[in-house]
């Protein structure tokens, strides 16, 4: 901490109040691309998995090691191909973070739908998709919402990293004074504002979850 | 059951039944050397319930399966009143054949209303008339729909859901009905009140109804015809159960049933079947002497039977006892008499007459007056009566 320095700068605070909402705004729209993108991929590979049980080893595999790199790494080495401070740069890490979480909870969630429920409702004549939409979806999905907000959790805390790229976010707060004229008012604006996100996020998942499955609520699955 | 025509039947549902011919089915898994089924044929005639039954690995749910081609053959036909059931889209087939399974599988996202409703809902019924048709079926199967309409399946207890299951498969009207082990889960006094309940509503409804169970008893309790199959899927018989405990076919089958197949026999009559001997009634107060000249009147009987002034039993009375003159005490007689109603098996009268003083069954009816008497020798001679088979 730097000599003389209040630990909370108000004022700077009050003037920077149009700055600190963009990047909130920026911190927003990366995360739930982020895990948009990803749950689509990854709900579309669950099923591909479903119909091919073989493709589980290779899927979760590759979404392993992809969860594994090193996410500056990542980053910094997507700029040679996708260039500094584009969004792409940002989202090809943070989308493939999201992927090992959602597809293993989406395969539980359409793990956990009992068989006898899936017999009946092909005796009973639903079609297949009839049966994966109107069944075993919504059946599966307080665990599939359970990922969801793993997912969104971590996206929200990766987000910060981005600004080491040059992408907006309320990581370049943290990031902008730079260790040389350290201040610690950005820095804790930007990660308290990460973390309020992150909760705020978590909690809206939650209470989808809730709305949408009134039928689980005495069993709460995934909280 | 009446034989009232399926067409005259007023009620919630009277869609009535179809024939449905297995014909030459033969089921063989990829890798597998021995067929699960193998050239089975039998016909299950409109309304009626065939129950498949035969120890485990028989290939008596494949077969059903076949039905609604969850399981498709390798060769044979199944038809529905003639029309093969693999020329239909299957999930148009299957949305005209009832589908009731061991576990239920009630879809626990939906409320009971809603599972009712599902056929229904595929089928495209306007909203009000499938509420209106769930309504209808929970009252059927003998849930109140302003009760359980709303609740979800995680709030029943496993009665309850199973005639859930029942009343979804019914939604649809549809002629024919799958029930797999349909009361396999539940424990053994509630599986016999949901066997009665369901034998009560198939009085109503007359589906046909394609039933597998591994239970020969239940078998015997809710079959019009039984299919015993043996291991690798060959039928061993086919036959009312009457006749299967009469006359089983083979030594596989006589053993399937079981060695008390005679008593088993029993079970499938009802006092109601065998015709009344008429008792020497004796009431209470009356004078001896005129009492002992009535009974002795009557060379088949040492006893009379004592009753109150309602003509309700107290107990048997001899010659010793109606000895003297003076009015009859109803103290004298030997209390004891086992009642039968007209509705009890004739199993379980005969296990009443075995355990009385005198080997003769009071018949009464619902106010406990009585109608007359049955011998145990009229049961076994009922045993001894010519069977209704198949081919008659």
């Amino acid at each position: 901490m730097i000599e003389g320095q209040p630990v909370v700068d108000w004022a700077w605070i009050v003037r920077n109040l149009d700055n600190i909402g963009a990047r909130t705004l920026d911190h927003v729209v990366l995360t739930v691309l982020a895990v948009a993108i990803g749950f689509v991929i990854s709900f579309g590979l669950a099923l591909a998995i479903r119909r091919n049980r073989r493709l589980t080893g290779p899927i979760l595999g590759i979404s392993g090691i992809l969860y594994s790199i090193p996410s500056l790494a990542f980053f910094m080495v997507l700029i040679r191909f996708t260039g500094i401070g584009s969004i792409l740069t940002a989202e090809i890490p943070l989308v493939s973070y999201t992927i090992l979480i959602l597809v293993r909870n989406t395969l539980a969630g359409f793990d956990a739908v009992p068989a006898d429920v899936v017999e009946a409702a092909e005796g009973m004549g639903y079609s297949r998709w009839q049966r994966l939409w109107r069944v075993e979806l919504p059946i599966a999905s307080p665990v599939i919402i359970a990922g969801l907000r793993i997912a969104t959790v971590t996206t929200v805390g990766l987000v910060t990293v981005t600004a080491f790229i040059g992408v907006q976010s309320l990581g370049s707060l943290i990031l902008n004074p730079g260790l040389a004229n350290f201040f610690l008012t950005a820095v804790l604006v930007g990660s308290l504002g990460a973390i309020a996100l992150a909760v705020a996020g978590d909690l809206g998942f939650m209470l989808l979850q809730r709305l949408a499955t009134p039928w689980a609520r005495d069993r709460a699955l995934g909280t | 059951m009446s034989a009232d025509p399926i067409s005259q039947q007023a009620g919630p549902s009277h869609g009535g039944g179809a024939v449905v011919a297995l014909e030459h089915l033969t089921k063989r898994y990829g890798g597998a050397d021995a067929p699960a089924v193998q050239d089975l044929s039998l016909r299950v005639e409109a309304g009626e319930i065939c129950v498949l039954v035969g120890p485990s690995g028989c290939g008596k749910t494949t077969t059903m399966k076949m039905v609604n081609r969850l399981v498709e053959p390798t060769s044979g036909r199944v038809t529905i009143d003639g029309e093969d059931v693999a020329a239909l889209p299957v999930v148009e087939l299957r949305r005209r054949i009832g589908y009731v399974i061991q576990q239920v599988g009630l879809f626990p996202h939906m409320t009971v209303a809603d599972n009712v409703g599902v056929v229904p809902r595929l089928l495209r019924w306007p909203g009000p008339r499938i509420r209106e048709r769930a309504d209808e079926l929970l009252d059927l199967v003998g849930l109140d729909p302003r009760t359980y309409g709303a609740r979800y399946p995680s709030a029943l207890s496993g009665g309850e859901r199973q005639r859930v299951g029942v009343a979804r498969a019914l939604a649809a009207d549809p002629p024919v009905m799958l029930m797999d082990e349909p009361f396999g889960a539940v424990d053994p006094i509630r599986r016999d009140r949901l066997q009665n309940e369901f034998l009560r509503l198939q009085d109503q409804v007359r589906k046909t109804v394609v039933f597998v169970t591994h239970d020969v008893d239940e078998a015997i309790k809710m079959a019009d015809r039984i299919a015993i199959l043996q291991r690798g899927g060959i039928l061993a018989q086919y036959d009312t159960p009457d006749a299967i405990l009469a006359h089983p076919a083979s030594e596989f089958v006589e053993r399937f049933v079981g060695a008390d197949r005679g008593l088993k026999r029993l079970s499938l009559g009802r006092v109601r079947d065998l015709p009344l001997v008429e008792a020497v009634i004796v009431e209470a107060g009356e004078d001896r002497e005129t009492a002992r000249r009535r009974l002795a009147a009557i060379n088949e009987l040492s006893y009379a039977l004592l009753v109150d002034a309602s003509n309700r039993p107290l107990g048997w009375i001899d010659q010793t006892d109606l000895a003297g003159s003076g009015p009859v005490d109803p103290e004298a007689a030997t209390p004891g008499a086992r009642t039968v109603e007209p509705e009890t098996t004739l199993r379980d009268a005969l296990s009443a007459m075995l355990d009385s003083s005198v080997q003769l069954g009071v018949v009464v009816d619902a106010r406990d007056r009585v109608l007359g008497l049955i011998s145990v020798d009229a049961i076994s001679e009922a045993l001894r009566a010519p069977v209704t088979t198949a081919n008659d």
